[in-house]
C-alpha cells in the first residue's frame, strides 16, 4: 500500500508552512517498521562507481531520522566504502557473503555512473586473486543477486556529468547495465537525504513506491512537484519582476532558472534541515534532477530557457499574463502560468534535443531518442 | 624473512577509489605503490561549455569538498573576466569555504579516521544512562546474541589490532562520533545559508555570489558558528589530543617526504592579504611559493602523453592499459621535488614564517601539552593535530568575518564574458593546495584544468622514480600482522585522501599561453 495521494498532499501542504516533511511522516513510518534486530532491517550494499561521494555525504545529512537511527533501525548497511570499518579483501568478502547468503534479499544502491569504454578499466573497485575488478563487472554481478536496485544521484540514474558529451569514458547509467531487476531512480546532484531515506523506508514497509515513467518515486518527483509551480519566487514571475543580475531580487528566469522544467520537491521541503534551497538562495535552479542535466557541449546551465513561440505571433517573453493574452486574449494569471510552464517544458525539451543533435547528446536523451525512433 | 606483498584494495573510509600495495620485510614496509583507480575526464567535459558553468560543474568533481573547486573556478573566472567581487562577495565565499573545512575535518577525524584507533566493541560494556549510547549498545548486542553475521555493520568487520584499551575513552569517542554527525551537518547548514544547498552549492559566480544577504541569514549563521566552534574547542581538539597521547609512536610513524608547499588562501581584504600563508618548506628551507615551478610527470600514470612537459606542449590522452603505469593520478612536482600539501603543510609554513601569531601560539601550546617538538608534527598524529588546531583559529576568524558583512551592500559585481581570455584560481582546500586554470575562446571554455591536493599527496612515482608522499610515508612503517594491516590505513588516512578530486586529465591540443603548469 502506498501513502495515499490525498494524505501526501495534506502533509505537503504542512511542509509549506515551514515544517520539514520528513519530520512529519518518516518517524511514523520508522516506528511502524519497528525493527530492533537484524531480521527486521533491510540489508543494503551501497556501491560507488564513477561517484564523487556527494550522494553518500548528502545521506549523512539526514536529520529526521538521523543517519545513525537509519543505520540502527531501518537498514543494515553491510557495505559502504565511505563509512565501513573493513578494507581490502575483508571488504570484498562482505559482498561475496551477501551474494551467497542473502541472495535476492538485499537492496543494491549504486552511486555514480559506470564506464563502459576500455573494458571498464576507467573504474576499478577492488581486487580478486590479484586482478582488478571493474565497476562494470561488479555492478552486473551484485545486481543479479539483489532484490532491487536503487540508483542514487543523477550519475547513476541518468549518466550525469561523466556521461555529458563527449563522454570520455563511455559512462552510462545503471539502467543501461542492469536489465532484469527493478530499478528505482533517485536523481539529484545530490539527491536530498529525505528522498533516499524515504524511498528505502517505503521499500521496507510497503514495497517499491509508485514510480513515474522514468522510475522516479512519484512522491518526490511527481508532475505536481514542478519547481516552477511551487517556487516561492513565483509571485515575481507572475508580476513580471525578473532578477537581471546575480544577487538581485526577482524571479530567476532571466538568469537561466530551469524551474519550469525541473521536478522535485525541494521548493517546499528545503535543503540542509530546511535552512535554504536553490532558488531561495538566489542561485538559479540548474535542473539537476532531470535527464537533460548537465546538457551537451555548447549548452549552458545558466542559458535562459527558450521563449515560448505561439503560432502567428512573434517570440514573446515568458510571462503568465502575456502568455494568457497570446493564447486567447484572456489574462488569467493562475491558469495561464501553468499552461505556460507546460509549454516551456515541452519547448525546452525540443530545443534541447535539436541542439544536442548538433553538439552531442547526453546519454540518457540519446537512449530515449533511439527508443522513439523505433 | 621472505618478502611479503599486501594489497589493500579498496582502501575504504576515504573519498573514492584507492589501492595501496606494499612490500614487507622483517615486519616493516620496504616498498609502496599508491594507485588511483577511477577516471572520469572532467576537464574534457567542461570544454566548449559556457564559462559560467565552470563553478557548478567543477564543484561536482567531489561531493566531500565541492566548495574549494567552486572557489578555484570563480577565482579563475574573476581573473579571466577581469572582475572583482565586492567585499560581501569575498567574505561570503570565505565563509562558505571555511564552513566546508569544518564539515570536512570533522568528517575526516570522527567518521573516517577514528575507527582505526577507537574500539567500537567497547559499546557492549557501556553501563551509563545515555539513551543514544544504550540504543547503540542494544543494537549491537541483540544482533550479536541473535548470531547475525553482520552485527555492528558497517563498522564491523574490521582489521584486528592495537585499538584503544580504555573503555571510557572508547565510549566517549563513540558518543562523539554520533555528536560529530550532527555538528558536521550544522556546518553544512551554515554553508547552505549562503550557498542554497550542499553538497554542491548554487551561489558561486564570477564577480561574487548570488546569495540574497539579509540579517536573518547572518544571525542564523553566527549562531550555528558559535555552537560548532564550541564543539571544535571543547570536544574535537581534546579528542585528537587524547588519541594522540595514547599513540605516541604515531608521532614517529608516517613522516613522509618532509617537504611542504601551500598556495595560500581565503583573502581577508581586497589587497590580497590571505588567511592562509603561501610558501614552501623544502629540504629544511622556508621559501616563497611560485606556481610556475609546478610540473606533472606521467611515466607511471595511465596517460600516453609526454612527461615532465607543460601540458600545452604535448598531447595528453588516457591509456587504461599503459605498460608499467599503475595510477590514474599524475605525479606533480615542485621544482622537481616531491612535496606534501594540506593542513600540516599550512601549519609548518605558517609556524616557520611567523605570519599568524595566534596559530603559532596554539601549536606551541599543543606541543607542550604533548611534550613534543615542532618536528614531531611531521607524522600521522601531526596531520590530525594540524587539522584540529587550524579549525580553532579559522572559526575565530569566521566570527570576525561574518561581522564585516553588510546586508545593504551588493554581493555581486556585473561582468561581461570576454571573447578570449585566460584565468588562474588558486586556493587552499581542506585537504591542501588547489589550483584551477581556464582558457576561454569564442566565449566558450577552450581548456580547463585542476591540480588538486590528493594528486600532490597520492600521486605515483615520478619519471626519476621518486615515490609520492603517500608512498614515502609508508616506507619503514611497521606492519605487525600482514593479515590485519591496520597501520597502512592509519598512515594513508592521515592525509585525508580524496580520489575523485585527484584524477584528472589535461588535453593539450589547445595551448594555455600564460599558465604552463601541471
Amino acid at each position: 500500500m502506498l501513502i495515499s495521494r490525498k494524505k501526501f498532499l495534506q502533509v505537503s501542504a504542512g511542509s509549506i508552512a515551514g515544517v520539514a516533511l520528513s519530520s512529519l511522516w518518516l518517524p511514523k513510518l520508522l516506528s511502524a517498521a519497528g525493527a530492533k534486530n537484524g531480521k527486521g532491517r533491510l540489508p543494503v550494499i551501497w556501491f560507488q562507481a564513477q561517484a564523487c561521494s556527494g550522494c553518500a555525504v548528502s545521506f549523512l545529512d539526514a536529520e529526521y531520522p538521523s543517519v545513525d537511527d537509519v543505520l540502527i533501525e531501518v537498514i543494515t548497511l553491510e557495505f559502504n566504502p565511505v563509512v565501513m570499518g573493513a578494507a581490502g579483501d575483508m571488504a570484498m568478502d562482505v559482498i561475496d557473503r551477501m551474494m551467497a547468503e542473502e541472495k535476492g534479499k538485499y537492496i543494491f544502491i549504486v552511486e555514480g555512473s559506470v564506464p563502459m569504454e576500455a573494458d571498464g578499466m576507467y573504474c576499478t573497485v577492488g581486487e580478486k586473486d590479484g586482478n582488478p575488478i571493474t565497476a562494470l563487472e561488479w555492478v552486473k554481478i551484485i545486481a543479479a543477486n539483489s532484490m532491487a536496485v536503487v540508483a542514487v544521484g543523477t550519475c547513476a540514474a541518468w549518466g550525469g556529468i561523466p556521461s555529458a558529451p563527449p563522454n570520455p569514458t563511455g559512462a552510462v547509467p545503471v539502467s543501461k547495465i542492469v536489465k532484469d531487476k527493478p530499478i528505482i531512480n533517485i536523481p539529484g546532484c545530490p539527491p536530498h537525504p529525505d528522498w533516499m531515506v524515504g524511498t528505502i523506508v517505503n521499500v521496507l514497509k510497503y514495497g517499491i513506491p509508485e514510480l513515474d515513467n522514468l522510475n522516479r518515486p512519484v512522491m518526490f518527483y511527481g508532475t505536481d512537484k514542478l519547481i516552477h509551480d511551487n517556487c516561492e519566487l513565483r509571485q515575481y514571475f507572475d508580476s513580471g519582476i525578473f532578477a537581471k543580475d546575480f544577487g538581485d531580487k526577482g524571479c530567476l528566469y532571466e538568469l537561466g532558472c530551469k524551474g519550469p522544467v525541473a521536478h522535485c520537491d525541494v521548493s517546499t521541503r528545503g535543503w540542509n534541515s530546511g535552512v535554504n534551497w536553490c532558488n531561495r538562495s538566489g542561485g538559479p535552479c540548474i535542473g539537476c534532477t532531470e535527464p537533460f542535466f548537465p546538457g551537451g557541449a555548447g549548452s549552458g546551465l545558466y542559458e535562459k530557457l527558450p521563449a515560448v513561440e505561439v503560432p502567428g505571433l512573434e517570440k514573446i517573453n515568458i510571462n503568465a499574463n502575456t502568455v494568457g493574452l497570446a493564447l486567447g486574449g484572456v489574462v488569467v494569471a493562475g491558469i495561464g502560468a501553468h499552461a505556460a510552464a507546460r509549454m516551456i517544458a515541452t519547448k525546452y525539451r525540443q530545443n534541447k534535443e535539436e541542439k544536442n543533435r548538433d553538439k552531442g547528446t547526453p546519454y540518457i536523451l540519446k537512449e530515449k531518442e533511439e527508443e522513439e525512433d523505433k | 624473512m621472505a618478502k611479503q606483498v599486501i594489497t589493500v584494495d579498496p582502501l575504504t573510509r576515504i573519498e573514492g577509489h584507492l589501492r595501496i600495495k606494499v612490500e614487507i620485510e622483517n615486519g616493516k614496509v620496504t616498498n609502496a605503490f599508491s594507485s588511483g583507480d577511477m577516471f572520469r575526464g572532467w576537464e574534457i567535459i567542461l570544454r566548449e561549455r559556457s564559462p559560467l558553468d565552470a563553478p557548478a560543474i567543477a564543484q561536482r568533481i567531489c561531493g566531500v569538498c565541492p566548495i574549494p573547486h567552486g572557489i578555484g573556478a570563480v577565482f579563475a573566472l574573476d581573473d579571466a573576466f577581469g572582475v572583482k567581487p565586492p567585499a560581501n562577495g569575498r567574505i561570503i565565499r570565505n565563509l562558505m569555504l571555511a564552513s566546508e573545512f569544518i564539515h570536512s575535518h570533522l568528517l575526516h577525524f570522527y567518521h573516517l579516521a577514528a575507527l582505526d584507533f577507537v574500539d567500537i566493541t567497547a559499546i557492549l560494556k557501556y553501563k551509563g544512562i545515555d539513551p543514544k549510547l544504550n540504543k547503540i549498545k542494544d543494537w549491537v548486542k541483540s544482533d550479536v546474541d541473535a548470531g547475525i553475521k553482520s552485527a555492528g555493520a558497517p563498522f564491523l568487520p574490521r582489521y584486528e589490532g592495537d585499538y584503544i584499551k580504555d573503555d571510557a575513552v572508547n565510549i566517549a569517542a563513540i558518543a562523539n562520533y554520533i555528536k560529530a554527525l550532527e555538528v558536521r551537518r550544522k556546518a553544512h547548514e551554515m554553508l547552505a545559508i549562503f550557498g542554497g544547498k550542499i553538497p554542491h552549492c548554487q551561489t558561486l559566480f564570477a564577480g561574487g555570489v548570488a546569495t540574497q544577504l539579509n540579517l536573518e541569514r547572518i544571525i542564523s549563521f553566527k549562531s550555528r558558528l558559535a555552537e560548532v566552534k564550541s564543539f571544535i574547542d571543547n570536544v574535537y581538539i581534546p579528542d585528537v589530543i587524547a588519541v594522540a597521547s595514547l599513540y605516541p609512536d604515531y608521532f614517529k610513524i608516517g613522516k613522509g617526504v618532509g617537504n611542504f608547499i601551500s598556495y595560500g588562501g581565503l583573502p581577508v581584504d581586497d589587497n590580497g592579504k590571505m588567511h592562509y600563508t603561501s610558501g614552501t618548506y623544502i629540504d629544511g628551507n622556508i621559501g616563497d611559493f611560485d606556481q610556475k615551478s609546478i610540473a606533472e610527470f606521467v611515466k607511471y600514470s595511465k596517460y600516453s602523453s609526454g612527461s615532465g612537459l607543460y601540458p600545452s606542449i604535448g598531447e595528453t590522452t588516457p591509456d587504461a592499459k599503459k605498460d608499467g603505469a599503475y595510477s590514474w593520478l599524475k605525479a606533480p612536482r615542485y621544482n622537481g621535488k616531491v612535496v606534501e600539501v594540506g593542513p600540516l603543510a599550512r601549519a609548518i609554513i605558517t609556524y616557520l614564517k611567523g605570519t599568524d601569531s595566534d596559530y603559532k601560539s596554539l601549536i606551541d601550546s599543543a606541543l607542550s601539552t604533548l611534550g613534543l617538538q615542532p618536528q614531531d608534527l611531521i607524522s600521522v598524529m601531526g596531520r590530525h593535530a594540524a587539522r584540529a588546531l587550524e579549525l580553532s583559529i579559522l572559526t575565530d576568524r569566521m566570527d570576525e568575518w561574518v561581522d564585516e558583512l553588510d546586508p545593504a551592500a551588493p554581493v555581486h559585481t556585473k561582468f561581461d564574458i570576454p571573447k578570449t581570455s585566460e584565468g588562474m584560481g588558486i586556493t587552499e582546500a581542506a585537504r591542501g593546495s588547489l589550483g584551477h586554470w581556464i582558457s576561454i575562446d569564442n566565449f566558450r571554455i577552450a581548456n580547463y584544468q585542476a591540480v588538486v591536493p590528493t594528486t600532490w599527496n597520492g600521486g605515483p612515482r615520478d619519471d626519476a622514480g621518486n615515490m609520492g608522499p603517500y608512498e614515502q610515508a609508508l616506507i619503514g612503517a611497521p606492519v605487525a600482522d600482514p593479515k590485519n594491516p591496520i597501520e597502512i590505513g592509519r598512515i594513508i588516512r592521515s592525509f585525508d585522501p580524496c580520489l575523485a578530486c585527484a584524477v584528472h586529465i589535461v588535453e593539450g591540443d589547445r595551448e594555455i599561453l600564460k599558465y604552463r603548469v601541471c
